[in-house]
C-alpha cells in the first residue's frame, strides 16, 4: 500500500521560510472559509469527520472543542504541544520544520472555533530548527493580519506565544504543560476538572497535538463527510508514522488508518536491511506495547491498538532485528522513564525503581520466578494505578513482553546468559 | 441526588461528592493515607484506588466524583492488589522502625500495612538515609519516614499562606523538604506545627520534650509546676478514645498530680490577666493617640510570622506577653517569693496545645530572672498523653481534681480563649464594662463567634462604635493585614490566632484534627464558659488580689516589667 498524502502533501515543494509561497499554495484559504461559517457548524463537521487526537490518546477533538467552545469564562486558550519528548517519535518536527503555515492554519481555526483568544505553541526545547522556523513563521503570520486583531477583516482576534520545554518528557502530558505554561514546576494535576474547563491560568483550554490542528483544514476543505471517508470506519484520516530501527529507509510516512504495521515496515521502510530479520516492533513509542514478527498485519487503527490496553501512541513504529536483545531494550526503556517520572503519584515514583531492579536481573540472567511475578504484578499495578499516562503507559513494554516474550524470560531463568 | 452501584449495592449519594464519601456512608470504608478531610485532595499516593466499570485503570476514590449509573467496585484482586503493592513499595523507601518510633500505634502507614496483611514485602529495601533536622525547639523532621504525601505541602501553602515546604527533585528523588535553607530554622517557618498535626506518619513531629520533664519531675531538689492551656481540657479525651465535643478538666488535674506534678495550675489564671492587661493597653492607645489597631500578643506563630513578614507592623502588636509566658514569670517571682521558694530551684513546665510555645519559651525576652528561662518545658496535647500512658495511668478511670492555689480560679472569659475569637469576646467582655462602667446586657457578642475566617463586629465604647475584627490562620490574617497596610482598615482592635479555629486546633492536639472537631472542641468550649460562675476577668477575685498585693495596677511598673515584652524584625527569607 502506498502512502496517502494529505498534511504533507506540500512538504518538498513549500518553502517553509516564506508565507509568500505557503499563500500562493493556498495556506489560509480554508480559515478565509472557516471564518465565515457558524462556529458551531465548524465543530459539527469535526464531529462528522470524526476526527481524533493524533497525540496519543486519541480522544475525540470536537468534543473537546465544543466543551471549550460552550465556557463562559474569558479569555480562553489553545495550546499546540509540540513536546515530543517520547523516543521513537519525530513527526510532529517534520511538520514544523517543513509546512508551519498548515499548524499555524489549524490552531486559527481550532480558535475560531472555540473562541479562544491567546494561543501557546509548546516546542520541545532541544528542537532549535523548529524553534526557530515557528518564530519566523509567526512573525510573518503577524505581519500579513493573520494573527492579532481582526484576522483576515474578521472581528476575530487570535495571539500565539512560543514556549519551550526544558528538557522534561513529561511536560508534554497536558496538565503538566499547563502548569509549566503558568511559571510552575511541570507536574500533572488531578482530573476532574478538565483543562477544556480549567486550564491555563483556570480558563478554558484546547489542547491538542501538532498533528491534530493540521487536519482542521483539510475537514474545513472537504466538509466531516467526506473526510471520514478516509482511513477504516472508526478511525478516519491519515496518521504519520515515525518510522525507526533497523530498516532500510527510516523516515516519516502519512499512510491511511486501516494501513497494517508490515505495509508500513516493508512496502515503505523498505524492509530490514542486509538480510536480517525482524524479531520485534516496538509501537507508538516507548511506552507503547512490543510485538513479535507474527503479528505485524495488524492494522493501525484506535480500536486494534486499545486491545493491547495500549492507544495508538503518536505513531511511532521502531523495529528491532534479531540482534537486539530483548533485555537490553527493556532496560533502555525502563531508565528512561524512571528518570523522567515527575515523582509525584507512589506507583510511578518508587516502582520504576523495583522495575529497573527486577528487569536488570533478567538483563544479567539470574531472574527468579519469584521476581518474574513480582516484575509482572508490579507492571500492571503501575499501568491501572498511576496517576497520568507516563506511569500508566510505561510498564507496556514490559506487560507486552510477559505476553509475546514469555519465553525469553523462561530461557533466562533455565539457562542464564545475558550481560553479566 | 446521584444514584449508583456499589458493590453491587444501590447507593444514593449527594451531587458533588466523592466515591469515598459515598462508599463511607453505606459501610465500605476505603484506605487512604494521602487523602486529608479540609486539605486540597491530589490524589498522589493511589492508595485508595477503586474499579469503576468502563474504564481499565483504577481511579482514585478520594478525587472521582459519584455519577449517575456509576458502577464502583472497592474491594476486588486487582484493587486490593493494587493497594498492597503500593504500600509495599512505601515500605520499602521508609526508615520502618516502628517499636522505636514516636507514631508507633498512632501511625497511618502502619495502620495501613495492618489492614492490609503485609507480612512481608516483596521488594527491597532502597532506602536513602538523610540528615534529620532537629535545629529548632519546636519541630522535628526526619525525612527518612516522610511518603510524600504532601499534606504538610498543602497545609503550610494551601491553610497557612506560609509557603515553607515544596517538594524538591523529581523521579525517586523527591523531598518534601524546606524551600530555601537546609532546615526550618533557616525558613521563614512560624513553628506552628500544623504540618505536624496532618503528617500520616513520623517524619514532622513536634521536638519531643517529655524526658526532660520526667527528668525535672524525678529530681527531689526541684519544685515542678504545671500549667494547663484552656484548649487541653476540651481536646485530651480524644487521646484515650473519647469523641471530640467533651471536657475533661477534672481528669486532666488527677492525671497531672499523679504523674508527680506538685502543683497544677491553670493557664486561664494568666488569660484572665492577659484581658487586664491587654484591655487597659487598648484604652491607652485610643486615648492617647497609639497605633491602631492593636493587635493582639498571645500567639507565637502570629508573632513569628510578624516578626519575619511584616517587620513594619510590629508596633501594632500588643505588648503583652501571652498567658504562657505571664504564669513563667509570675511563677518565678511572684509565687516563688510567697511560697518561699528558690526560683532556681523551679521548674515550671507548660501543657499547650501548641508546638510554637515551644520556641516562645526560649525566647530571650522570656526571663523574669536573669539568665532563667521563665518556663522551662512546653509539651503539647499529644506529648502530655504519652506521658500518662506510659506510667500507667489510667485517665479514664480517674476521679475529678482541682486545681491548686493562688493560679487557680479562673472565669468563663479565660476559658473561650482557645477558640478563634475568644480573646476578642473576653476582652471586650471587661472592656466595655470599664468604659461604659455599667455591666453588660449580654455578655456573649456572638459576631466574633464562629469558623469563618475573618469575623468583624462592632461595639459601643464610651458612645463611640468601635470596629473589631478576629482571624484565624495566617492566611486570612494576611488579608487583614493588607487592609491594614493600604490604610482601608478601620478597626481598632484584631485578633489573629495561627491555627484554623483558633487553640484549640493547635498544632500539638490529638492526631486527626479536622475542622469538623475543631467546631466541636469550639463548641465544648462555650459550653465550659456558660456553666463557669464568673465569666470576665475583671471580675475574678484572685486578679483583683494579685493586683492588690504585688502588681499593684494594670500598666503600672511591675506589669511593665513582668507582663510586657516587645519584639524584633527578623531577616527576611528571599
Ligand atoms: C508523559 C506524557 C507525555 C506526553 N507527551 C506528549 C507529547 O509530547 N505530545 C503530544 O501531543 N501529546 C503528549 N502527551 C499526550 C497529552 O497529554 C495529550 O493527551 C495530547 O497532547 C492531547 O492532544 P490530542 O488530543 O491532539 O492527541 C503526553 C502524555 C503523557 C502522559
Ligand atoms: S505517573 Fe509518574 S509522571 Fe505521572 S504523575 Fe505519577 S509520578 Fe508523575
Ligand atoms: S512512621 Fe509509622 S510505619 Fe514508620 S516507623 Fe513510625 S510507626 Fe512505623
Ligand atoms: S510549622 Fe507551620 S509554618 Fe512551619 S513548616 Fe510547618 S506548617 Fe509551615
Ligand atoms: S512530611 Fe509527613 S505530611 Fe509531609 S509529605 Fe512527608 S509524610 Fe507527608
Amino acid at each position: 500500500m502506498p502512502e496517502q498524502k494529505m498534511l504533507t502533501k506540500r512538504i518538498g515543494d513549500i518553502n517553509p521560510l516564506s508565507i509568500k509561497d505557503a499563500l500562493e499554495k493556498g495556506t489560509y484559504k480554508q480559515l478565509e472559509k472557516a471564518l465565515k461559517m457558524n462556529r458551531i457548524d465548524l465543530i459539527d463537521e469535526v464531529e462528522k469527520a470524526n476526527l481524533r487526537g493524533r497525540g496519543g490518546a486519541g480522544f475525540p477533538m470536537h468534543i473537546k472543542m465544543m466543551s471549550t467552545a460552550k465556557q463562559e469564562s474569558t479569555p480562553k486558550y489553545v495550546v499546540c504541544n509540540a513536546d515530543e519528548g517520547e523516543p521513537g517519535n519525530f513527526k510532529d518536527r517534520y511538520l514544523m520544520e517543513n509546512d508551519p503555515h498548515i499548524i499555524l492554519e489549524g490552531i486559527l481555526i481550532a480558535a475560531y472555533a472555540t473562541g479562544a483568544s491567546k494561543g501557546y505553541f509548546y516546542i520541545r526545547g532541544e528542537y532549535n530548527q523548529a524553534i526557530s522556523i515557528m518564530k519566523w513563521a509567526i512573525e510573518e503570520a503577524k505581519e500579513n493580519g493573520l494573527l492579532g486583531t481582526g484576522i483576515q477583516g474578521s472581528d476575530f482576534d487570535f495571539d500565539i506565544e512560543i514556549r519551550t520545554g526544558a528538557g522534561s518528557y513529561v511536560v508534554g502530558e497536558e496538565f503538566a504543560m499547563i502548569e509549566s505554561i503558568e511559571g510552575k514546576s511541570g507536574r500533572t494535576r488531578v482530573k476532574p476538572p478538565f483543562p477544556t474547563d480549567e486550564g491555563v491560568f483556570g480558563k478554558p483550554t484546547l489542547l491538542n497535538n501538532v498533528e491534530t490542528y493540521c487536519n482542521l483544514p483539510f475537514i474545513v476543505d472537504m466538509g466531516g463527510e467526506n473526510y471520514s471517508k478516509i482511513g477504516t470506519k472508526t478511525s478516519t484520516g491519515t496518521k504519520l508514522i515515525s518510522l525507526s530501527g533497523n530498516v532500510t529507509n527510516p523516515g516519516v510516512y502519512e499512510v491511511p488508518f486501516g494501513t497494517t504495521v508490515r505495509e508500513v515496515i516493508e512496502d515503505l521502510g523498505g524492509g530490514v536491511p542486509n538480510e536480517h530479520k525482524i524479531k520485534m516492533v516496538q509501537l507508538g513509542g516507548a511506552c507503547g506495547p512490543i510485538i513479535p514478527e507474527f503479528m505485524l498485519d495488524l492494522q493501525i487503527d484506535f480500536e486494534r491498538f486499545e486491545e493491547f490496553e495500549s492507544k495508538t501512541g503518536a505513531g511511532a513504529i521502531i523495529v528491532m532485528d534479531e540482534r537486539q536483545d530483548l533485555f537490553e531494550v527493556l532496560m533502555r526503556i525502563v531508565k528512561f522513564f524512571q528518570h523522567e517520572s515527575c515523582g509525584r503519584c507512589t506507583p510511578c515514583r518508587e516502582g520504576h525503581v523495583h522495575l529497573e531492579k527486577l528487569v536488570h536481573s533478567f538483563f544479567k540472567g539470574d531472574g527468579n520466578p519469584n521476581e518474574l511475578y513480582s516484575l509482572e504484578s508490579l507492571a500492571r499495578v503501575m499501568h491501572h494505578s498511576s496517576l497520568c499516562g507516563l506511569g500508566q503507559s510505561s510498564p507496556i513494554s514490559i506487560i507486552s513482553s510477559l505476553s509475546y516474550f514469555r519465553d525469553a524470560f523462561h530461557d533466562r531463568m533455565a539457562f542464564g546468559g545475558g550481560e553479566k | 441526588m446521584i444514584n449508583l452501584k456499589i458493590n453491587g449495592i444501590d447507593v444514593e449519594a449527594k451531587e458533588g461528592s466523592t466515591v469515598l464519601d459515598a462508599a463511607k456512608e453505606y459501610g465500605f470504608d476505603i484506605p487512604t493515607l494521602c487523602y486529608y478531610p479540609d486539605l486540597r485532595i491530589n490524589s498522589d499516593c493511589r492508595v485508595c484506588s477503586v474499579e469503576v466499570a468502563g474504564s481499565n485503570h483504577l481511579m482514585t476514590a478520594c478525587s472521582t466524583p459519584v455519577k449517575e449509573g456509576m458502577e464502583v467496585k472497592t474491594n476486588t484482586s486487582k484493587v486490593y492488589n493494587a493497594r498492597k503493592t503500593i504500600t509495599e513499595l512505601i515500605l520499602a523507601n521508609h526508615d520502618t522502625n516502628c517499636t522505636t518510633c514516636a507514631r508507633n500505634l498512632n501511625c497511618e502507614l502502619q495502620d495501613l500495612a495492618n489492614t492490609l496483611g503485609i507480612e512481608e514485602n516483596r521488594f527491597e529495601k532502597v532506602l536513602e538515609m538523610d540528615a534529620v533536622d532537629d535545629h529548632n525547639p519546636s519541630i522535628y523532621r526526619n525525612p527518612n519516614r516522610c511518603i510524600k504525601c504532601g499534606r504538610c505541602i498543602e497545609v503550610c501553602k494551601d491553610v497557612e499562606g506560609t509557603y515553607v515546604l515544596e517538594n524538591q527533585g523529581r523521579s525517586n528523588e523527591v523531598k518534601v523538604a524546606p524551600k530555601y535553607g537546609k532546615y526550618l530554622s533557616e525558613e521563614d517557618c512560624t513553628f506552628c506545627g500544623q504540618c505536624a498535626s496532618v503528617c500520616p506518619v513520623a517524619a514532622i513531629t513536634e521536638k519531643d520534650d517529655t524526658q526532660r520533664v520526667f527528668d525535672a519531675i524525678n529530681n527531689p531538689n526541684k519544685h515542678v509546676i504545671v500549667q494547663v492551656a484552656p484548649a487541653i481540657r476540651v481536646a485530651i479525651g480524644e487521646e484515650f478514645g473519647h469523641k471530640s465535643g467533651g471536657q475533661w478538666t477534672g481528669q486532666l488535674i488527677t492525671a497531672l498530680k499523679r504523674l508527680g506534678f506538685d502543683r497544677v495550675f491553670d493557664t486561664d489564671f494568666t488569660a484572665d490577666l492577659t484581658i487586664i492587661e491587654e484591655g487597659h493597653e487598648l484604652l491607652e492607645r485610643v486615648k492617647t493617640g497609639g497605633t491602631l489597631p492593636m493587635m493582639t500578643s498571645c500567639c507565637p506563630g502570629w508573632i513569628n510570622y510578624a516578626e519575619q513578614q511584616h517587620p513594619d507592623m510590629l508596633e501594632h502588636l500588643s505588648t503583652c506577653k501571652s498567658p504562657q509566658q505571664m504564669f513563667g514569670a509570675l511563677a518565678k517571682t511572684y509565687y516563688a517569693q510567697s511560697s518561699g521558694i528558690d526560683p532556681s530551684d523551679m521548674y515550671v513546665v507548660s501543657i499547650m496545645p501548641c508546638t510554637a510555645k515551644k520556641y516562645e519559651a526560649g525566647r530571650e525576652e522570656m526571663q523574669s530572672n536573669e539568665g532563667m528561662q521563665d518556663v522551662d518545658a512546653v509539651l503539647t496535647t499529644r506529648e502530655l498523653a504519652k506521658m500518662i500512658r506510659s506510667q500507667g495511668i489510667n485517665f479514664n478511670n480517674l476521679k475529678d481534681g482541682e486545681f491548686d492555689t493562688p493560679f487557680g480560679i479562673t472565669t468563663g472569659a479565660a476559658a473561650i480563649f482557645g477558640a478563634t475569637g475568644g480573646v476578642m469576646e473576653a476582652a471586650l467582655r471587661t472592656v466595655s464594662e470599664v468604659v461604659n462602667e455599667k455591666p453588660l446586657e449580654k455578655i456573649e457578642f456572638e459576631d466574633v463567634r464562629g469558623f469563618d475566617g475573618i469575623k468583624e463586629a462592632t461595639v459601643e465604647l464610651g458612645g463611640n462604635p468601635v470596629k473589631v475584627a478576629v482571624a484565624h490562620t495566617l492566611k486570612h490574617a494576611e488579608t487583614l493585614i493588607s487592609e491594614v497596610k493600604a490604610g482601608k482598615s478601620d478597626y481598632a482592635f484584631i485578633e489573629v490566632m495561627t491555627c484554623p479555629g483558633g487553640c484549640i486546633g493547635g498544632g500539638g492536639q490529638p492526631y486527626g484534627t479536622t475542622n469538623k472537631k475543631r467546631i466541636e472542641r469550639i463548641e465544648s468550649t462555650y459550653r465550659v464558659d456558660d456553666s463557669m460562675p464568673v465569666r470576665k476577668s475583671h471580675e475574678n477575685p484572685t486578679i483583683q488580689k494579685l493586683y492588690d498585693d504585688f502588681l499593684e495596677k494594670p500598666l503600672g511598673k511591675k506589669s511593665h516589667n513582668l507582663l510586657h515584652t516587645h519584639y524584633h524584625p527578623r531577616h527576611k527569607k528571599v
